[in-house]
């Protein structure tokens, strides 16, 4: 395993730097740098000519100047651009914005990604399985800059002016009822009669609560409060035992109702620590939370239980944690909202500049300018997941080790969550790799449309401006992240297939 | 969906045939079998159907180079506004109540200068269609022949063939396409279809690869080794049929991710320069009227969605036709 490791440590690291000396040679010939400047009156060009050649070396031959470059590369500088500014500072106010909604848009996609397709193979031909498909030949066929475009009008100036009077009309209503009960009503594998008593029970709840929500202007001023949020936890306690250990009371389910118990005490005693605290304090709240329920896992589970108990009461202590973070949020809502005149969701920037508040409000802030390209981004990677997701899942359960483990007579549950998905996920693992590059020239062109000053605006100026350097800087940090993401892709493959490890 | 097709199963007894089971069966060719699965593949009818609109529509109506098409107007000339420039094209027929289904003055409306954003949208459409095929077919191409030629030869030809590819995939696409077409591609929209498709093509050349090396040690490339023929014609002759249903996939998905990779690139004013126009690059010019003039926005999106849909649709029809072991329904 280390020699693999190392082998593909150093066939990484040697195809990164050729891949370097390839884009500096053709970033160097893109066109004429000085084009701008022999546009200008005799007297001054001679002069900006000169100096911009020397700042740029191009009196010197392209490959000389790609060793130049490198050179400060090596040292930890990234040369300026053609008027001189520094790249290296360029690159730092850049990176944050981008990996942010890189990183948001991957973690998402993939979790929602796989889920749906999972959920999808295994109701293989049903309404849902169908609707997803064709979703997800939609989503491969939507331009990214027209839907970032189409977010933009009416994911933020029209939900924006719509929150000033924050009411949905009956049919708005309707449709979404009808949605939420077609998709129940497909997750169940049973007879006509409970399928649509499903259906009915889902749109109506669904209907009743958007009625009372809109009636109340609840969007304006939003918040769960304490009854929701015990119920959340509550049902993310049953949800998440049922998941590891099925629906009956044994320790498991005893465990994740103690810590769904403890996360809505907590929800009260830390009322008062939670006006403006910091992401330290926030971080330690987290581990103090994991360790809490790990020990409550750990004891209530016993000796026979441990395995599922602990595991269900870490995610059902971070699932009541993060309702709780949600209400507190959404609480900050009204007043961040009043704070930028009514426009909480940005259309213009990675953040509103010169912004002060508390936490909360920044918090919101970074989600208001966040929430739309994230989605855009969302759209394009998630279809992809989706489907290698679906497909790699109706692989593995036509699987003889599936047919074995369902003769010998083990739950559905368990053959599924363990036999099938975890041998479906292995495949994903090299999508995650390939996915990388798309979503980075993706947050470009969303970038773009949003008009944030990121790692987009880094290169498409590069190349309008025929300037290498602020193009060498997208290409370090892009083709790191890719080189990065397919070896570790690679090295998780072979440590999941042992097939790959041992051969 | 794929229906078992009747053909005798291996170690039947003589004496019982088909005919005499009162069994109808009729023996098809490979070519036949997956024309017929195609076929049989809805979605990818539909595609084939939506696909051939928009290239009827598109090539019919403003003509093609010389030849005149029916549409009285073309993507230059400007007229006085009518009805604010909007869509005039009506499609609620008169006995519902509505105007009758009629195309109108302007169908698509009109631009702020009074252009017909008909024949703007057709020639976008009719330009994007022509890079994306030229895309499609170079990147299938360049990446068949490097793929059979990394699989079927070992050692240095193979390890340098797919370190370039390593090395390809370490550049995001879109940074690679921006630069190719920004160096190449300015001149005219041949030369740009030619140089994206020079750098779209890493995905096939491994899919190919794949597949070359495993069929290189079967026992048919054996014997035509043994009898000496030439590498050329064992790679041309008998290893790329046996991968002709992987290169016709990749061709038509290829295809469909190069109208969105060409219509990005000039969105962001890289790819298609005036006066050329395509449909990326329209809707780059009038993103600003999404309030005013929404038409604008929407025809060239819903253009260029049909077309990659209808595409993708149609490729994973012919996947499923080629091999429908994908398709199994769960035992």
């Amino acid at each position: 395993m280390l020699a693999f490791i190392t082998r593909r440590l150093v066939t990484s690291v040697l195809i990164f730097f050729s891949a370097t000396f390839v884009v500096y040679i053709m970033a160097a010939n893109l066109g004429d740098p000085l084009a701008d400047l022999r546009e200008l009156p005799p007297q001054d060009r001679e002069a900006a000519i000169a100096d911009r050649t020397e700042r740029m070396n191009l009196d010197k031959p392209v490959v000389a100047r790609y060793f130049l470059w490198l050179g400060g590369v090596l040292t930890g500088d990234l040369g300026t651009n053609r008027v001189g500014q520094d790249v290296n500072l360029m690159l730092e106010r850049a990176l944050g914005a981008t990996l942010q909604l890189v990183l948001a848009a991957t973690v998402l996609s993939i979790v929602i990604g796989v889920g749906i397709g999972v959920i999808s193979a295994l109701r293989q031909y049903s309404a849902l399985d169908l609707g997803v498909t064709f979703g997800v030949f939609v989503c491969f066929s939507l331009p990214v800059f027209w839907v970032a475009t189409l977010l933009k009008q009416y994911g933020a100036i029209e939900f924006n002016d719509w929150l000033a009077d924050p009411s949905l009309a009956w049919w708005v209503i309707g449709l979404i009822a009808l949605f939420m009960g077609a998709v129940f009503s497909s997750l169940l594998v049973t007879d006509r009669r409970t399928r649509l008593m499903a259906f009915g029970v889902a749109a109506a709840v669904t209907a009743v609560l958007l009625a009372v929500l809109s009636a109340t202007a609840w969007f304006a001023d939003p918040g769960l409060g304490p009854i929701v949020i015990g119920l959340t936890a509550g049902a993310a306690a049953v949800g998440f035992a049922t998941l590891f250990s099925g629906l009956e009371w044994n320790p498991t389910m005893k465990a994740a109702a103690i810590c769904a118990a403890l996360g809505l005490v907590s929800h009260f005693a830390l009322l008062p620590f939670l006006d403006d605290p910091t992401w330290w304090f926030m971080g330690l709240l987290a581990l103090l939370t994991v360790a809490i329920c790990w020990a409550v896992g750990y004891f209530v589970g016993g000796e026979l239980y441990r395995r599922s108990a602990v595991p269900v009461s870490i995610l059902t202590g971070l699932f009541t944690a993060a309702v709780i973070f949600v209400d507190r949020m959404l609480q900050s809502f009204a007043s961040f909202s009043e704070s930028v005149r009514g426009r909480p969701i940005s259309t213009i920037g990675a953040s509103t500049p010169n912004y002060s508040g508390s936490f909360w409000d920044h918090g919101l802030d970074s989600f208001g300018s966040l929430i739309l390209p994230t989605m855009a981004l969302l759209l394009i990677s998630l279809a992809s997941y989706t489907r290698y997701s679906r497909a790699s899942m109706l692989e593995v359960m036509n699987q003889d080790y599936v047919r074995t483990a369902r003769a010998k007579g083990l739950p559905e549950r368990t053959v599924i969550l363990r036999h099938a998905f975890r041998n479906g996920l292995i495949p994903i693992t090299t999508l995650v790799a390939f996915d990388i590059g798309t979503v980075l020239g993706g947050a470009v062109i969303i970038e773009t449309v949003f008009g944030w000053r990121a790692m987009g605006d880094l290169l498409i100026t590069g190349i309008n401006e025929r300037d290498p350097n602020p193009v060498m800087a997208f290409f370090l940090v892009a083709g790191t992240a890719i080189v990065v993401f397919n070896m570790i892709a690679d090295i998780v493959y072979a440590y999941l297939d042992p097939r790959i490890r041992l051969s | 969906m794929v229906q078992p097709t009747p053909a005798a199963a291996p170690g039947q007894t003589p004496g019982t045939s088909d005919a005499a089971q009162g069994m109808n069966v009729k023996a098809r060719t490979q070519t036949q079998l997956v024309i017929r699965r195609f076929l049989r593949h809805r979605g990818a009818i539909a595609g084939m159907a939506l696909l051939f609109f928009v290239i009827a529509l598109a090539v019919t109506s403003i003509g093609a180079g010389p030849i005149p098409g029916w549409w009285d107007k073309n993507h230059i000339g400007t007229a006085d506004l009518v009805n604010g420039g909007r869509p005039t094209l009506g499609l609620w027929p008169g006995f519902l109540g509505g105007g009758g289904v009629h195309l109108g003055e302007h169908p698509f409306g009109q631009d702020n200068i009074g252009r017909d954003y008909f024949a703007v949208v057709m020639r976008g459409t009719q330009v994007s269609l022509v890079i994306a095929v030229i895309v499609g077919v170079v990147a299938t191409a360049v990446g068949t022949v490097i793929g059979a030629v990394a699989g079927y030869f070992r050692g240095a030809a193979e390890a340098t063939l797919m370190r370039a590819t390593d090395l390809m995939i370490t550049i995001p696409t879109l940074l690679f396409a921006a630069m190719v077409a920004v160096m190449w591609g300015n001149q005219n929209i041949v030369t740009l279809g030619l140089v994206l498709g020079a750098v779209t093509w890493t995905q096939t050349a491994r899919l190919v690869r794949g597949e070359v090396l495993a069929l290189r040690e079967k026992e048919f490339v054996e014997a035509a080794r043994s009898v000496g023929t030439s590498a050329a014609r064992i790679i041309f002759k008998h290893l790329l049929p046996n991968v002709i249903g992987i290169i016709v996939v990749s061709v038509t998905l290829a295809i469909s991710s190069a109208i969105l990779l060409e219509s990005a690139l000039s969105f962001l004013g890289l790819g298609v320069q005036a006066p050329d126009t395509s449909l990326g690059k329209i809707i780059n010019e009038y993103r600003t009227a999404m309030m005013t003039r929404p038409w604008l926005f929407y025809w060239p999106g819903a253009f260029i969605i049909a077309t990659a849909l209808s595409i993708n649709f149609i490729g994973d029809g012919l996947r499923d036709a080629f091999d429908p072991r994908q398709n199994r329904v769960r035992a």
